[in-house]
């Protein structure tokens, strides 16, 4: 076994330190009974009690909560389409654009997508509200689940679906029963990744909201920028806990289910 | 029959929310602003036919561009976007490159863990993560406090609200998006390929030089797309950490939408800044493709 050198270890703790502690003081910080974020006055769980009675706050809340649901769920479907395309789709008219649309969203500034979005929905006449926050949350999220999806494609072994079609299955019975199985942990990681992206997001969101459909990130944001608010650090570290038990319970499940796989295959031979 | 509906149903979706916003932006650009709803003129008339594509097409002018030319504020905050995006990302890959060399060299055991640690930030909401910067970098934050406290200050420095709060923002907040990359490349990395330089003569650091750091280049290259991009348009970070001093771009454009409301100006503004980064679009997606095939 590898044992770590001192300079490794040093760039880790201090990398992780880095990485952590913003976060960590975010978190004890909220526990604070002082409204000063910055000085310590006793532990204190009223900055939660005050952040569920805020009724501003929780109807934000569950606008996100829809967005974000129906926008993964779509953006999984159109994300995972276009990622068999890219991968198994062979050649077609215009695949350079395809790809380029793909790839683009990824890097591209917010201001611009949220700025162009807008612009076509006036154009079309389209009213904004919660409807086309779900559009343009879509069209950025399917782009992260097309490129997690298909770097799964590209890994798996093609000949898998080629005898599955060499045994009569029709393509789409050959891809619900052998290509599905085999890239569900990318297509379900893509759909963890395209809802986090929609709950998270502000610049989008601002441009394509309407008056009644506020999200979180728009409430958050005009609460801190003129300062420091202790109910938002409670409202932070609420967010902050589900993404860490999601992350680790979607870990060691995916975890479980390699083990599991390679036991059955052991047991095959 | 299938493959087709299979291929239509993203392409059409991409077109009608990616390319043709892209093309009404241009459009706008070119048209004149307007105390109207929407706020600009010419509005595209089809029902009169040619003579409507034709009146609508003369009335286009290059005005907000050269209105762009007449204002300081707005070269200068594309320099400025520049300039910050190239230092950040170049500290960013500072940062980045130690810890991802310390993970691809950890124990075999402690790598998913030490993934998961990386991941989990990245997962966790961006706004969040700026934010959690004030209460440390402000004048009477943690940051000052522990300083004056081991005496190596005795006046507060301020950082929040200065460009530094801003590069330190920007490194925070992208550094999962560098590393990553670099970790998967380095991770491939065969170990035995540094003992042969080391059994040929070379030192540590001459080894990590020749042959770590040529072969970690796909990770560098995409690491640094990743960020230099994006940050080129950033919003959030200028606006919570950089205060007034901070002159970017995608602030300028923020603030010439929703506070001048001058939709045409917001727009010419995006054009530029989309031909700014479409080199490095197109760059970075010619290297994602690359390694996709050679992964494939």
């Amino acid at each position: 076994m590898r044992r770590l050198s001192w300079f490794n270890a040093t760039s880790l703790t201090i990398g992780f330190a880095f990485l952590y502690m913003p976060m960590i003081i975010l978190v004890v910080y909220s526990f604070n009974e002082s409204k000063l974020v910055t000085v310590w006055a006793g532990f204190s769980t009223k900055w939660y009690g005050e952040l569920f009675r805020n009724e501003a706050f929780l109807d934000a809340a569950w606008v996100t909560l829809r967005v974000a649901v129906f926008s993964s769920t779509l953006a999984t479907i159109l994300g995972t389409a276009a990622a068999y395309v890219l991968v198994r789709g062979g050649k077609f008219f215009g695949k350079t654009l395809f790809s380029g649309m793909i790839y683009a969203p990824l890097v591209m500034p917010d201001v611009i997508l949220g700025l162009s979005l807008l612009l076509l929905f006036i154009a079309v006449g389209l009213d904004r509200g919660m409807l086309t926050i779900i559009l343009a949350h879509t069209t950025f999220a399917m782009c992260y689940v097309a490129v997690v999806v298909s770097s799964r494609l590209v890994s798996f072994d093609r000949s898998l679906e080629e005898a599955a079609l060499d045994l009569g299955c029709t393509p789409w019975d050959a891809f619900r029963s052998v290509t599905l199985p085999i890239i569900a942990p990318a297509v379900v990681s893509g759909w963890l990744l395209g809802f986090t992206l929609s709950l998270d997001d502000l610049v989008i969101a601002s441009f394509t909201s309407g008056p009644s459909s506020t999200t979180l990130p728009i409430k958050i944001f005009s609460a801190v920028r003129l300062g420091v608010s202790p109910e938002i650090n409670a409202l932070s570290s609420i967010l902050i806990g589900f993404v860490t038990i999601g992350v680790i319970t979607f870990s060691i499940s995916t975890k479980r289910a390699v083990v599991r796989r390679k036991r059955e295959e052991n047991a095959v031979m | 029959m299938r493959r087709a509906a299979l291929i239509l149903l993203p392409y059409s979706w991409l077109i009608a929310l990616f390319l043709v916003p892209f093309l009404i932006v241009i459009k706008i650009s070119l048209s004149d602003i307007a105390l109207a709803i929407p706020p600009y003129t010419p509005n595209l008339d089809l029902s009169q036919g040619w003579a409507g594509i034709k009146d609508f097409l003369s009335q286009l002018d290059l005005d907000n561009f050269k209105f762009l030319t007449t204002d300081d504020l707005y070269w200068k905050a594309y320099l400025s976007s520049l300039r910050i995006a190239l230092l950040s990302t170049f500290l960013t890959l500072c940062v980045a490159y130690p810890l991802a060399y310390g993970m691809a060299r950890a124990p075999d055991e402690w790598r998913p863990t030490l993934m998961m640690l990386v991941i989990l930030p990245f997962w966790s909401s961006f706004l969040i993560r700026v934010y959690s910067w004030k209460a440390i970098l402000a004048n009477e934050g943690l940051l000052n406090q522990f300083l004056m406290l081991i005496r190596v200050i005795d006046e507060p420095l301020t950082i929040l609200n200065t460009p530094t709060a801003v590069y330190i923002g920007i490194v925070y907040t992208y550094l999962p998006f560098m590393v990553l990359p670099l970790y998967s490349a380095l991770e491939k990395l065969d170990g035995s390929l540094l003992e042969a330089a080391e059994d040929l003569g070379c030192t540590r650091f001459q080894a990590f030089w020749l042959v770590t750091f040529p072969l970690s280049r796909n990770g560098i290259i995409a690491g640094c797309f990743l960020v230099f991009i994006p940050v080129m348009g950033e919003f959030v970070i200028p606006a919570l950490l950089g205060g007034s001093q901070t002159l970017m771009i995608g602030k300028v454009l923020w603030e010439e939408f929703f506070s001048n409301r001058d939709w045409p100006v917001a727009s010419a503004v995006a054009v530029i800044l989309l031909a700014i980064l479409v080199i490095p679009i197109v760059l970075f997606q010619r290297n994602e493709e690359k390694q996709r095939e050679a992964e494939g």
